[in-house]
């Protein structure tokens, strides 16, 4: 007879408001399994695994673990079944220990579970300083006492949330080592992705969610990646279209050896930054979150701005900028949309007529001071349909909308604005791959007409897609400019993390 | 008495209702939860310690009682702050003012009327010496403070609860993800910080200065508010501010002994001008405060 199942899911539906976020989904994961749960984002998967590890509860649907029905109604009730959770953005506590962090979940002399960490790193292939501040240490490393701390309770099922979007390439393969020697301890591992080539490499059975239900069951190794692709999306996979080279001309952003020590002392310095973007070129940032690439922007946009003496350090159009303000830079033909597409590009609570007011104004929008209401509908109504916005109109607020149409609208603003130099960061992110394409290929239209395209990204293969140049940051030092074409992924990621150039 | 043997002698005894509030903010506030209402809880722990110990029922059960009346009120604080999740600073303040109310209505009958306070303890020979002889003769709720501010540093440093307590207070939603139960770790917290607000209102009344007045408080609830980010949520720091509150305090009395040249008004006036100063240097210091302080403080937490 078979073993039973590890964890057996039936009918697992949660819904926020009218969202249903889970529609019935079964889940079978076997004993000693690797197992995919795969989707785009806002497939549902995030969702699931909040219900199998107790952060939240289902509406309805049925839970059995090895054999015996249960209820999962909490993150202590879960661990003490043996659930481990890995979460995208870590749940570490900054301001402690490494070693107290671990103490936090299990009991015992510090002495005693720093030599247990040690141990575990050894057995695992993952190592880590028992009394390193959580706050210095980097994205990986944290990742590894996630880990860490998960497996001193000696879980059964162990879920990581989307584990690699952290990690250089170098990492990912450590990473899937440590999980297989995991699986052969005897822990079954829930792995969210939305990496085919990933999957294929690690899990031996995958469930693909799209919009909250199960569509499909297969083992990846047998299918290839058009086969995931369709049932993840619906469709097949847009095909990757590679800029084509194109005449550049004038320098128009220019970072001089900037440095900045900034005030927080969990964020990252920048030492001696500098760049040239041209007109009619995209400039890719790459590198791992966490590496100054937050800072940069901030200096770019004029959120921190340095003395009057240094303002040669940020040059736009050939003037020293580095002392002005936000509303000053945007005057010069600087346009900007932000990581944070809530609170920092829109205002949640506002409509999105009101959001195209923030920048906009200078269109028209204002007369004599007070706002033109028709002039600022007609606008928002010429974003929506020319960037393909999907809402219900100009008087919806921005906050309703999902990422990828906000994220959307929002560049058709600031796109709108016509600026001589557009600075995205995360232009993609938690966007849905129909929009993605679409943004991707409205930038490379940007650049075709000339505007000088500057992108933060920490999806390699999006800087691949549309970008001339790459620099990689690491540690708040960027490297020298690599051509996107003649540059192979592995160069990137010896950048990335800090590996290459150093004796060179 | 010299000035200096009087400071020496009196500042433990005018820095404790200081240090106690201060103390139980401080877990408060470790915990990530924000307590504006010490002034009132102040105020009723005092008026009801100075009438039990008005009716002959003894410090014991004043400072007893002062303590469960702290809880009570904390209580209210913790069910529309963390129970109902309503802004912490409005519930703090609406509190604060409802104990400052009570204070004065229950002790309405009680105006002006007098006790006798508490006896010094001395350590022998060390009270004996020259000057400093005085700081070793103290009551016996001080000899406690000292004792309680010693646990409380050692209960952060070392114990497995400090260190849940600054996790929830740094990151609750983390912390509830790894299994904590927040909200009641939080309201536990609280109900703490109640108790030693009730105690430092008690020591005001029936052992400081032992008798009672509407007002008596007179702004010490937020002192130790101050003093709780003057110390930058550390033990022994918040310690030595309370010394310095203490000290400060008395030698304006002093300077009206010994008609020092300078007015009185501003010696009275200096405890508060020294935290407005305090406050303004650490706070301009972004590196000590995210290093040391709560970063959830504040925040209204649900799961």
């Amino acid at each position: 007879m078979e073993p039973a199942p590890l964890l057996t899911l039936r009918g697992m539906t949660k819904a926020y408001g009218q969202v249903v976020a889970n529609d019935a989904i079964d889940l079978t994961v076997g004993q000693n399994s690797i197992h995919a749960i795969l989707g785009e984002n806002g497939a549902g998967k995030s969702t699931l695994m909040k219900l199998i590890y107790g952060v939240e509860t289902p509406d309805a649907g049925e839970v059995v673990w090895q054999g015996n029905p249960v209820q999962l109604t909490s993150p202590a009730e879960a661990r003490r079944l043996g659930i481990g959770m890995v979460f995208q953005h870590f749940s570490l506590f900054e301001t402690l220990t490494v070693v107290e962090n671990i103490a936090l979940i299990v009991a015992g002399p510090k002495a005693a579970l720093a030599a247990r960490i040690r141990e575990l790193g050894q057995d695992f292939g993952l190592d880590v300083d028992p009394f390193a501040h959580v706050h210095s240490l980097s994205v990986g490393e944290r990742q590894r006492v996630e880990i860490i701390r998960c497996l001193m309770t000696e879980p059964k099922l162990l879920i990581l949330d989307e584990p690699t979007s952290v990690l250089p390439p170098q990492a990912v393969g450590l990473l899937f080592d440590t999980l297989r020697r995991l699986r052969d301890r005897g822990v079954s591992i829930l792995f969210i992705s939305h990496k085919l080539d990933e999957i294929q490499a690690l899990c031996d059975c995958a469930t693909i969610l799209r919009g909250g239900r199960v569509t499909g069951r297969v083992d990846p190794r047998a299918h290839d990646a058009h086969d995931l692709a369709r049932m993840m999306i619906g469709r097949d996979m847009p095909p990757p279209m590679q800029a084509e080279p194109h005449p550049v001309g004038e320098v128009r952003l220019e970072l001089a050896a900037l440095d900045h020590a900034p005030d927080d002392p969990f964020a990252v310095g920048l030492s001696a930054v500098s760049l040239r973007l041209h007109a009619g070129e995209i400039l890719g940032i790459a590198g791992i979150s966490g590496n100054g690439q937050a800072e940069l922007a901030k200096l770019l946009s004029g959120e921190t701005r340095l003395s009057a003496a240094r303002c040669d350090e940020v040059r736009l159009m050939g003037q020293g900028v580095a002392h002005l303000d936000p509303a000053a830079r945007r005057a010069l033909g600087f346009a900007f949309v932000p990581e944070e597409r809530l609170g920092r590009g829109a205002v949640p609570e506002m409509t999105l007529a009101d959001n195209s007011l923030l920048t906009a104004h200078p269109l028209g929008l204002l007369k004599r001071g007070f706002i033109d209401r028709r002039r600022e509908a007609e606008f928002t109504a010429a974003c929506i349909r020319d960037f393909d916005v999907r809402t219900s109109g100009p008087d919806a607020e921005a906050g309703a909308l999902s990422g990828g149409n906000l994220q959307k609208f929002i560049m058709g603003r600031e796109i709108s604005l016509r600026p001589k130099v557009l600075f995205v960061a995360q232009p993609t992110w938690g966007v849905d791959i129909g929009a993605a394409t679409a943004i991707r290929q409205r930038l490379v239209q940007m650049r075709n007409e000339g505007v000088a395209v500057l992108v933060i990204s920490e999806e390699l293969e999006e800087l691949f897609e549309i970008c001339d140049r790459i620099q990689v940051i690491h540690k708040g030092h960027l490297s020298p400019s690599l051509d996107a074409r003649n540059t192979r992924a592995e160069e990137i990621g010896r950048w990335m993390i800090g590996a290459a150039g150093v004796a060179a | 008495m010299s000035g200096l043997s009087f400071i020496l002698a009196g500042m433990l005894a005018a820095a404790t209702p200081f240090l106690l509030a201060a103390l139980g903010e401080l877990v408060v506030e470790r915990a990530g939860v924000l307590n504006l209402g010490l002034e009132g809880i102040m105020a009723l722990g005092a008026v009801v310690a100075f009438i039990v110990v008005y009716h002959g029922g003894g410090h014991v059960a004043a400072f007893g009682v002062a303590a469960v009346a702290g809880i009570l009120l904390s209580l209210v604080f913790g069910w529309l702050a963390l129970g109902l999740r309503a802004n912490q600073v409005a519930v703090g303040l609406a509190v604060g003012i409802l104990g400052q109310g009570l204070s004065s209505l229950i002790g309405n009958s009680y105006e002006s009327l007098t006790i006798t306070g508490l006896p010094k303890l001395a350590v022998p020979v060390l009270s004996d010496l020259p000057v400093v002889g005085g700081l070793f003769a103290q009551d016996a709720v001080v000899w406690l403070s000292l004792l309680g501010t010693a646990a409380l540093w050692a209960m952060f440093r070392y114990s497995r609860l400090g260190l849940i307590l600054r996790a929830v207070g740094e990151n609750p939603q983390a912390a509830r993800a790894i299994g904590y139960r927040v909200v009641a770790l939080r309201l536990g917290a609280v109900v703490f910080g109640g108790a030693m607000a009730g105690l430092a209102g008690a020591y005001a009344a029936t052992v400081y200065t032992p008798l009672w007045a509407d007002g008596m408080i007179a702004g010490r609830g937020w002192i130790a508010l101050a003093l709780v980010v003057f110390g930058t949520w550390m033990t022994g720091r918040i310690f030595f501010g309370a010394l310095l509150f203490g000290a400060v305090s008395l030698a304006s009395l002093v300077a009206q002994t010994e008609n020092w040249a300078v007015p009185s008004q501003l010696l009275s006036a200096l405890p508060y001008i020294v935290t407005i100063v305090v406050l303004g240097i650490i706070t301009s210091n972004k590196r000590l405060l995210k290093i040391n302080g709560v970063a959830s403080l504040g925040e209204p937490f649900g799961p």
